[in-house]
């Protein structure tokens, strides 16, 4: 059996943890690129949203590798992500692959992570599902593991002194840990690079403008789609925050779990003046973490969306009043494969220069009014 | 002076409206419902929505727009879920917050949240809590759900022997006799607010109509052979919407009479995107039936949808004439 599941972001390494330590062969689909779009676009519905786009492509390129098992994760009731695996199937059915496709369900409670981890022991051919708790357990670990690095990564990047220091730095780390197998060496080379990222030479005391980032998880995340913006801004010297990331999303997911703890009902405490109700996807947490980084001071916040996400559109047009309620300048990015880059740049350099203004005319009102 | 109640003519209603109507007029209520879709309707919806919206979003804001100064309260519940383990869309559970965060200073909104996706129990104090808006009478409220409730029953009688929300909105619904005149069905998917508004579908329905062609909807067909077909899809369907184009797909597949579908689907539409790439799938897969998709949102052109329903109408026509004697002989088929 070659198992392979589609990108996400760095979510790739922790499932190549869980998958290997179950003893399944690994196929890890070519990084996103321009071929990855252009093959699921051609393959997807027309109008189809993003995401969708991608892990059709990413799909057609793993099983050009040899791929026969898929995974999937199915989403949040509401929104099209329900859906996805079963139409997939049926796209790839009709290119004529015949390939397996399992998926991860939404868990609400302790019954379903025990039928989550039966679907998981069958990739390893024993039947005993209990093994496969602390495989799914490092599996998690590895996840959190590698968000912080990539927290401790936008955190630093702005403050190098050296320009360059961190991407190269990050982009020697993820050569180092395609090549490195199991849970042991995956995460001992990820603890390698987090000792070296902290050895950086930075501007401590370097005033940097702090922006959000809220929207859809998979724009959030996946650096491909939208545009390598993380990366980009912190080398415009700008502090990011994503307030959605897989191992937050996982977390959410488990907190039904005693021991787990996720900042859920501090985002919904956020949004409830605006939307107390789930309407799937991230609409909620769009809302509730727009509200807490108005609340932690933020410079701005950059709201990213897939073209035709129906929760994003609502949670975009109630952004329009928290903007003023707040008083925090909110850019709407909407993105498909459409996106051209050198527009898309723009308006971010605009947004931030926007910020740099704001912010200095604030300085000023507290200089000239004595208190 | 009684209460008067708006009630925007988009989404939903052409598929409660008996329901609604009756019930806030039971309740002594005055019931405005705002004006035929129109130009100017369209355009001021666009104006005061997101640009990403769908169309029947777009007009939904404008038919609130045209409310707003001449109700006292208006109804745009929160419909979440209509049916067991179902949704309708992610727009319709934020509308009423996509409403008020639009458009300003509007009278206060009857905003309850109808969901009986885990069950049919608070249906009781869903009724009552609208009812509330209007009288504090208990009794009333029932007593004005019920025969709202009966009228309701009597429209989709009516619905099912082939009327079309559009021709139960005329008075005299039987003087013109002519709708199943045509002996070839089309049957027309989509959803209800599309289908039925004719501004939005640019009287699709009368234009099939004029070509001698008798157009059903998913309204039409037979809920429990709906259904049964329904389940039948690899993974439950969780959009009501969905479950029902779908079903009356898998149950149109096998029905000769039908001779052809129309999909009409707005732009940007999310649900459309998955069904009606399931439902084009297995029509082509299982059928010989033609299809044809049509996407509208403000800027469709009518002459180029003219031109598609034109052509789609002829391809029906054609098959009828030829496709049935082909001459085994290799003689021509065509008379010329």
């Amino acid at each position: 059996m070659k198992i392979t599941f589609p990108h996400m972001g760095n979510t790739y390494i922790a499932l190549k943890v869980i998958f290997e330590e179950l003893g399944a062969e690994v196929v890890i689909p070519p990084k996103c690129n321009k071929n990855t779009l252009e093959l699921g676009t051609l393959y997807s519905p027309e109008l189809m949203c993003i995401p969708f786009k991608i892990t059709v492509g990413n799909y057609l390129e793993s099983i050009e590798k040899g791929a026969d098992t898929m995974f999937m994760w199915g989403g949040c009731d509401v929104c099209r992500i329900g859906y996805y695996n079963t139409l997939q199937k049926d796209i790839l059915q009709s290119l004529g692959y015949e390939i397996q496709m399992f998926c991860l369900e939404p868990m609400k409670n302790i019954n379903d992570v025990k039928n989550f981890l039966k679907k998981l022991s069958f990739v390893s051919g024993s039947k005993n599902y209990i093994k496969v708790l602390p495989i799914f357990i490092k599996g998690l670990r590895t996840l959190y593991e590698i968000d912080e690095l990539d927290d401790l990564v936008i955190k630093i990047r702005p403050r190098e002194l050296n320009r360059g220091a961190v991407d190269r730095l990050y982009s020697s780390f993820k050569e180092d840990v395609n090549n490195a197998n199991g849970y042991k060496s995956i995460v001992e080379t990820i603890r390698r690079y987090k000792e070296k990222l902290l050895k950086i030479e930075i501007d401590k005391d370097k005033e940097v403008l702090r922006v959000g980032i809220v929207g859809e998880i998979y724009t959030v995340v996946e650096p491909f789609i939208n545009q390598y913006l993380i990366e980009r801004l912190g080398n415009m010297g700008v502090e990011v925050h994503r307030s959605v990331t897989s191992s937050e999303f996982i977390k959410e997911q488990l907190d039904f779990i005693p021991f787990l703890k996720s900042d859920k009902e501090e985002v919904h405490r956020g949004a409830k003046p605006y939307l107390n109700t789930e309407i799937g996807g991230h609409a909620r947490h769009t809302v509730g973490n727009t509200v807490l980084y108005s609340e932690k001071n933020y410079d701005g916040v950059i709201h990213l969306m897939p073209f035709t996400c129906m929760p994003e559109i609502v949670a975009g047009s109630i952004l329009s009043i928290v903007e003023k309620d707040k008083d925090i300048p909110i850019l709407k990015l909407v993105l498909d494969e459409m996106t051209g880059e050198s527009g898309y740049l723009t308006r971010i350099e605009a947004f931030i220069d926007l910020l740099l203004n704001r912010r200095e005319s604030k300085f000023y009102e507290r200089d000239i009014s004595w208190s | 002076m009684p209460i008067k109640v708006g009630i925007p003519s988009a989404l939903l209603f052409y598929d409660y409206y008996p329901l609604w109507i009756t019930f806030f007029e039971e309740l002594g209520a005055d019931v405005i419902v705002s004006k035929n879709t129109n130009k100017e309707i369209v355009d001021m919806g666009i104006k005061n929505t997101v640009d990403e919206a769908c169309l029947p979003v777009k007009v939904f804001h404008g038919h609130v727009l045209d409310l707003k100064n001449k109700v006292d309260l208006i109804f745009i519940p929160r419909i979440t879920s209509v049916s067991k383990y179902e949704y309708i869309c992610p727009k319709f559970c934020g509308l009423p917050e996509m409403i008020k965060y639009s458009i300003k200073d509007l009278p206060e909104i009857i905003d309850t949240n109808i969901d009986f996706r885990k069950s049919k129990k608070n249906l009781n104090r869903t009724v009552m809590e609208i009812g509330g808006y209007i009288t504090k009478d208990v009794k009333k409220i029932k007593n004005a759900f019920e025969i709202a409730m009966k009228e309701y029953s009597r429209y989709k009688d009516l619905i099912k022997k082939g009327f079309l929300p559009i021709d139960t909105l005329k008075k005299d619904i039987y003087s013109k006799g002519d709708f199943f005149r045509g002996k070839a069905k089309v049957l027309l998917l989509g959803h209800p607010y599309n289908i039925y508004d004719p501004h939005i579908s640019m009287d699709l329905v009368q234009k099939l109509r004029k070509h001698n062609l008798t157009v059903v909807t998913c309204e039409s067909f037979c809920e429990e052979a709906m259904n049964e077909k329904a389940a039948t899809l690899d993974k439950k369907m969780f959009w009501s919407f969905g479950r029902k184009i779908l079903g009356t797909v898998l149950s149109a597949i096998k029905n000769d009479e039908i001779c052809g579908i129309i999909y009409l689907s707005s732009f940007g539409c999310g649900l459309d995107s998955v069904i009606g790439d399931i439902a084009e799938r297995r029509i082509r897969r299982d059928s010989n039936k033609p299809f044809t998709l049509l996407t509208i949102d403000e800027h469709t052109g009518e002459a180029g949808v003219d031109t598609r329903i034109e052509a789609f109408v002829d391809m029906i026509k054609w098959r009828d004439e030829h496709e049935n004697n082909l001459s085994p002989h290799r003689k021509f088929i065509h008379s010329n």
